[in-house]
């Protein structure tokens, strides 16, 4: 195991022991931190298998130990064991072989106790007799389960029915009832007959209810685990607070190009795979099967807690101090959250150059269909499709769609260009009116006499102001730019903005 | 007096209080003159006139930074009357009247953009109307700007063909109190900006979606609008019968549904359509499909039906009758030149629906007197009849219509064959408004006697081409209605200046068509306008003898005009120029006048600042400085070019005679 990894996920993890609804007892402690270090830094199964069995030893109660393992998967979706069918994998099959024949052992030590027990005090109350008779059978039953259960994952095609008809959904919840029956009448002496080394559990019925539970979660949890890495980043998925392990990164783990060092040149890498790939070059021992093959496979059945991830941004939304707090599914979907939500976007596309983004990945996939998703709304989403503009607008209020800058600048420009063209047209005409003037004069005149009886003071062209009439051509004219300053600007600065000094000139002139 | 002046030197009309005085200027708005003339009588007048006006027609927008500080409470101004509107003017606009303007008809205006209309949309909050028609210029970058008009309620669009979904969506989204949008002719609005609209703006009362590109994705956002009282679909090639297929639902409020010239609706997608619009009052089904029994059927569920219009249509007698059998009660029914209207069919609907108020059966050349005896027999509160070129009803026909329909207020007579006796007939309606006798050849003075005698209601009369009207006639008209508004005597060649020049007494005359009365001349024409001061129209082409002395009172008296033709008139240069003092002057046609010269021509295109449209002989476009035309062309004023050859007038029978000959081969 790679020392540096090791070291910085032990920090995490001891974070994350601390936890409001890590309602683990206290021997327990180690052991969820162990199993979680076991999971998160795909420790060799064996590792673990050997704690376990170790600690077994110690603890002497079996059921105590499942359900630490299980302490939060309890409320497992009898659904999700349907759909969470992965392909079969030998070795997980081995681990749980493994462990049910640790299991049986167990169970096996606990029958000599009872028997040793008995030997001794021979004049006991039946109840206890029959009392310890069911709690073996429930042990026993729940090792019939997970036989039945590792038995069908050992046919791929038959695994989908048993698992789905058999331990989940029938047998197992007459079990939890049996057993719940059973709990009222329990006599505590008798119980704390069972465990020999002293440790005083205090409610005996809730153990054993508990550890059929666990049986019955395991089942699920081990097919469902093989799943998880493939399971995309689903954000509606409705877990029950507590029943998963919240684990947060600090913002420099999360930003960190590289996850997985390399324990001999500390060489890093985003991959665990590729750092696999570059341990082959420090020796032969990096070589083995075993070495080159995927961690997460091998923990199998073992690691049965659902971890969920944090964000480390105080008063965001999946913060785990948040109000409505959800959850992120994996570190790859922390490390997208951080980045586009907490972050500067410092990735601008090339081909736009006004698009930006925080996360390469959404660069390169904006930069596929840049130029294409012409169609744009005033909230900055692009469609490649004018329906689904108008769909996305239809459906939102307050949105509108929004032209593409340039085709409003066009019409901007256009409308300028007009304006200029027709001042400089104007100008042009100056020139030719006076013309006009020099050669119809005459009969200016004339008609101006013919017209003296007219009187009206309104009309722009009575008789008065007729001999003006070339001039009042003029009227259409604006003074020449250069006359006056700001003039001379509504012509040089072609921004809209300027049309109020420009209509002040027209009405001026 | 003087000295009794000198002493009281109070104006009495300081006594009356100025609300008064505004419920008078109320009643001065017949004529805009008068309206100037109490302004500029002293300067109390003036004031009050400034604080009472709120409708505004501006002559030139150069002058609007005065003119708006003269009138402060304008809401409604009407650029119809200036062509050139730019962004600086609006933004003027938007300055001075900010909040208090609600209206603005920009709808024959040109040279405004996007810049302008943000301006106004930004600072004039509570703008609800703006017509835009006819803004061909205008790109979505307009439509941005109008959607910052949040109060806008009445939209015109129509023509703006540049304008797409897009910024019709903005519109959508920005105007949400929208009750009135018309996208008439908008080509580049498809079902996206439509269907957007009627999701948006839920108020919409009336939608006017002719000839745009919409298809049936639109239809059904558009009947789940819940106040949509008029819908007009005409000309959407786009919608067929598979998509009114899909239409399930209904639209209670509908009442007025226009369906024509929509070649691609059968009448199995209108009855589907029908289905979903049970409660329209007024279909128009005008150059659609053949009206068949089938189509008739698929009317059946239009129970509330009053209104029909199947102008343009080829119908059965099948299909006629069961229209008549499936609308419970009908009033207005419009059978416009449609072929295949038959005695029999018209007779079964006109006797089945009594109350029956207005009929067209325009160019119906199958009917006679037979449908005529029917309809006069059974739908005796009609009011209005159009049948001009009903070739087969005879003259008795006519004297029907005046013994049965004496509630009649517009009929159109055009092309047929009514003599004396028959409007001797009619002159019993005496709530007689619009009469229509072109190209009515055997009637004559003694017709028009009887109708001058008792029609003293009468606001419109056609007597284009009647060539047995003379002086007497006319003059028994002018007599007897004086309240006449429009009057055509084109081609009516007896007339003279005799009759013409008492057309002074009719004061309200707003249209004079006197085309080819070579016997009016410039005198006739003076007199006569002495007294039309509301003249708007004045059509004198081929009046030989109306020169330059015409048009000197012509200007003085109807400062009113808007159109004049001169074309074969005697008119030169000066009579041409002296045009300029009409402020208002917006059509000006002259064709083959030869006394004019370019110079004048120019000279009077240059002083004529209002004038919209012009039609010259394709020579002068050569011969008018090209400079000269496009200062023009930015004021506003278009251009067209005409190239006919000089025509001789021909006899009014021979007229007839070769219209009839072309129609044949037409045919």
């Amino acid at each position: 195991m790679d020392p540096e990894d090791s070291l910085c996920s032990s920090e995490v993890w001891t974070k994350s022991s601390s936890f409001p609804n890590n309602n683990i007892q206290q021997p327990a402690q180690k052991w969820a931190d162990a199993s979680i270090l076991d999971y998160a830094m795909e420790q060799p199964f064996q590792e673990f298998e050997e704690r376990t069995e170790s600690k077994a030893s110690l603890s002497c109660n079996p059921n105590q130990q499942i359900e630490i393992l299980d302490k939060d998967s309890n409320q497992m979706n009898a659904a999700l064991l349907a759909s969470k069918i992965q392909d079969w994998d030998p070795r997980a099959m081995l681990n749980n072989l493994s462990f049910l024949e640790q299991k049986i052992h167990q169970l096996q030590e606990l029958v000599h106790l009872i028997v040793g027990r008995r030997s001794q005090v021979f004049g006991r109350p039946d109840e206890l007799v029959v009392q310890q008779q069911q709690l073996i059978t429930a042990d026993l039953t729940s090792i019939i389960v997970q036989l039945i259960s590792t038995a069908g994952s050992l046919l791929p095609s038959v695994k989908h029915n048993l698992s789905a008809a058999i331990p989940a959904g029938g047998q197992l919840e007459q079990l939890d009832q049996v057993l719940f029956v059973s709990g009222p009448g329990t006599d505590n002496g008798g119980v704390q007959s069972q465990h020999g080394d002293g440790t005083k559990l205090p409610e005996l019925p809730t153990q054993v209810d508990g550890s059929s539970k666990c049986w019955k979660e395991q089942n699920m949890t081990v097919e469902e685990q093989e799943s998880k890495d493939e399971e995309d980043a689903d954000e509606n998925e409705n877990l029950p607070p507590g029943s998963y392990e919240i684990l947060q990164l600090e913002k420099e783990e999360i930003l960190a190009p590289h996850t997985h060092f390399c324990a001999i040149c500390g060489k890093g890498f985003k991959r665990d795979a590729n750092l696999r790939m570059h341990m082959r070059g420090h020796g032969d021992e990096y070589k083995t099967a075993a070495a080159l093959a995927k961690p997460n496979k091998e923990m199998g059945s073992e690691t049965m807690l659902i971890k969920r991830y944090s964000c480390p941004f105080t008063g965001c939304k999946r913060n785990k101090d948040h109000k409505k707090f959800q959850p992120l599914k994996t570190i790859l979907c922390v490390k997208n959250h951080y980045k586009r939500t907490h972050c500067d976007k410092s990735f601008t596309c090339s081909k736009c150059n006004s698009k930006k983004f925080s996360v390469i990945a959404d660069l390169k996939t904006h930069e596929k269909h840049c130029g294409k998703d012409k169609w744009l709304c005033s909230c900055g989403t692009t469609f490649s499709r004018k329906d689904k503009l108008f769909g996305h607008i239809a459906l939102f209020q307050g949105h509108t769609p929004a032209i593409p800058l340039d085709e409003s600048k066009g019409a901007v420009m256009s409308c300028d260009r007009g304006e200029r063209y027709e001042t400089t047209n104007k100008l042009g005409n100056i020139n030719f009116s006076f013309g006009s003037v020099a050669s119809g004069g005459s009969s200016v005149e004339t008609i101006g006499d013919a017209k003296g009886g007219v009187d009206d003071p309104l009309s722009y062209f009575s008789p008065l102001n007729f001999d003006s009439c070339n001039f009042g051509g003029f009227h259409e004219f604006p003074r020449p730019p250069f006359e006056n300053t700001d003039n001379a600007f509504s012509f040089l600065i072609p921004a809209s903005s300027n049309y109020t000094q420009k209509s002040g000139a027209e009405s001026s002139s | 007096m003087k000295r009794q002046k000198f002493v009281e030197p109070t104006n009495p009309f300081d006594l009356i209080s100025d609300e008064i005085i505004f419920s008078i200027l109320d009643l001065l708005s017949s004529n805009p003159i008068d309206l100037k003339s109490f302004s500029i009588a002293c300067k109390s007048f003036y004031s009050i006139e400034a604080k009472h006006r709120k409708i505004l027609k501006p002559l030139r927008s150069e002058h609007l930074p005065s003119v708006l500080k003269r009138y402060t409470q304008l809401s409604h101004l009407d650029f119809s009357l200036s062509p050139r509107v730019t962004d600086g003017s609006l933004a003027i606009i938007s300055k001075a009247c900010n909040s208090k303007l609600r209206s603005l008809d920009l709808s024959t205006s040109k040279f405004f953009s996007a810049t302008g209309l943000l301006s106004l949309a930004t600072n004039c909050t509570n703008l609800v109307e703006i017509d835009l028609s006819n803004a061909t210029e205008l790109r979505d970058a307009a439509a941005v700007a109008l959607a910052k008009a949040k109060n806008l309620e009445k939209l015109w669009l129509g023509r703006c063909k540049l304008i797409t979904d897009m910024g019709i969506g903005c519109i959508a989204v920005g105007c949400t109190k929208l009750r009135f949008i018309s996208l008439k002719w908008c080509m580049s609005v498809g079902d996206l900006g439509v269907g957007l609209i009627a999701v948006k703006c839920e108020q919409i009362r009336s939608l006017d979606l002719s000839y745009t590109q919409i298809t049936e994705k639109c239809l059904p956002s558009i009947l789940k609008l819940k106040y949509l009282e008029d819908l007009v679909l005409e000309g959407c090639f786009g919608i067929d019968d598979d998509c009114l297929a899909v239409i399930g639902y209904g639209c209670k409020s509908l009442k007025k549904l226009d369906v024509s010239s929509c070649p691609n609706i059968s009448p199995i997608g209108l009855s589907s359509l029908t289905r979903a619009t049970a409660s329209i009052q007024q279909l128009t089904l005008a150059y659609g499909s053949p009206v068949t029994l089938a189509l008739a059927n698929s009317l059946k569920n239009l129970s509330m039906l009053q209104s029909v219009k199947l102008d343009g249509c080829v119908i059965t007698y099948d299909g006629l009758k069961a229209i008549g059998n499936c609308c419970v009660s009908l009033s207005e029914l419009s059978l416009s030149k449609c072929v295949g209207v038959t005695d029999e069919g018209l007779s079964s609907i006109v006797k089945k629906h009594k109350d029956l108020k207005k009929l067209d059966i325009t160019c119906c050349r199958k009917i006679t007197d037979l449908s005529i005896s029917n309809l006069t027999n059974s739908c005796t509160g009609l009011t209005s009849l159009k049948m001009e070129s009903c070739s087969l009803v005879s003259k008795e026909g006519f004297i029907l219509i005046g013994r049965g329909c004496h509630l009649l207020e517009e009929l159109d007579l055009t092309d047929n064959e009514i003599d004396n006796e028959g409007l001797r007939s009619l002159s019993r309606c005496s709530k007689l408004s619009i009469l229509k006798l072109g190209i009515c050849l055997n009637l004559n003075d003694e017709g028009l006697g009887h109708i001058g005698r008792c029609c003293s209601k009468l606001l419109e009369l056609d007597l284009y081409r009647c060539a047995g009207v003379t002086d007497f006639g006319l003059l028994s008209i002018i007599h007897g209605c004086p309240d006449l508004e429009m009057i055509n005597i084109a081609y009516c060649r007896d007339i003279t200046n005799t009759s013409f020049s008492s057309l002074h007494k009719c004061s309200r005359l707003k249209t004079i068509e006197a085309r080819g009365c070579p016997l009016i001349t410039s005198s006739g024409l003076a007199a006569a306008v002495v007294g039309c001061k509301l003249l708007r129209r004045l059509d004198l082409k081929k009046c030989c003898n109306v020169d330059d002395a015409g048009m000197i009172p012509l200007v003085h008296y109807s400062q009113n005009l808007r159109q004049i033709n001169l074309s074969y008139s005697s008119v030169t240069d000066l009579g041409l120029l002296s045009l300029a003092s009409l402020s208002g002057l917006q059509h000006l046609t002259v064709l083959h006048t030869n006394r004019l010269t370019p110079s004048g021509v120019a000279a009077a295109l240059l002083a004529n600042s209002s004038l919209t449209k012009v039609k010259l002989h394709a020579l002068f476009q050569a011969l008018l400085p090209e400079r000269l035309l496009k200062h023009l062309e930015v004021r506003g004023c278009t251009f067209e070019w005409r190239e006919k050859i000089f025509q001789a007038e021909l006899d009014p029978k021979c007229w007839k005679m070769q219209l009839e000959e072309e129609m044949q081969i037409a045919l």
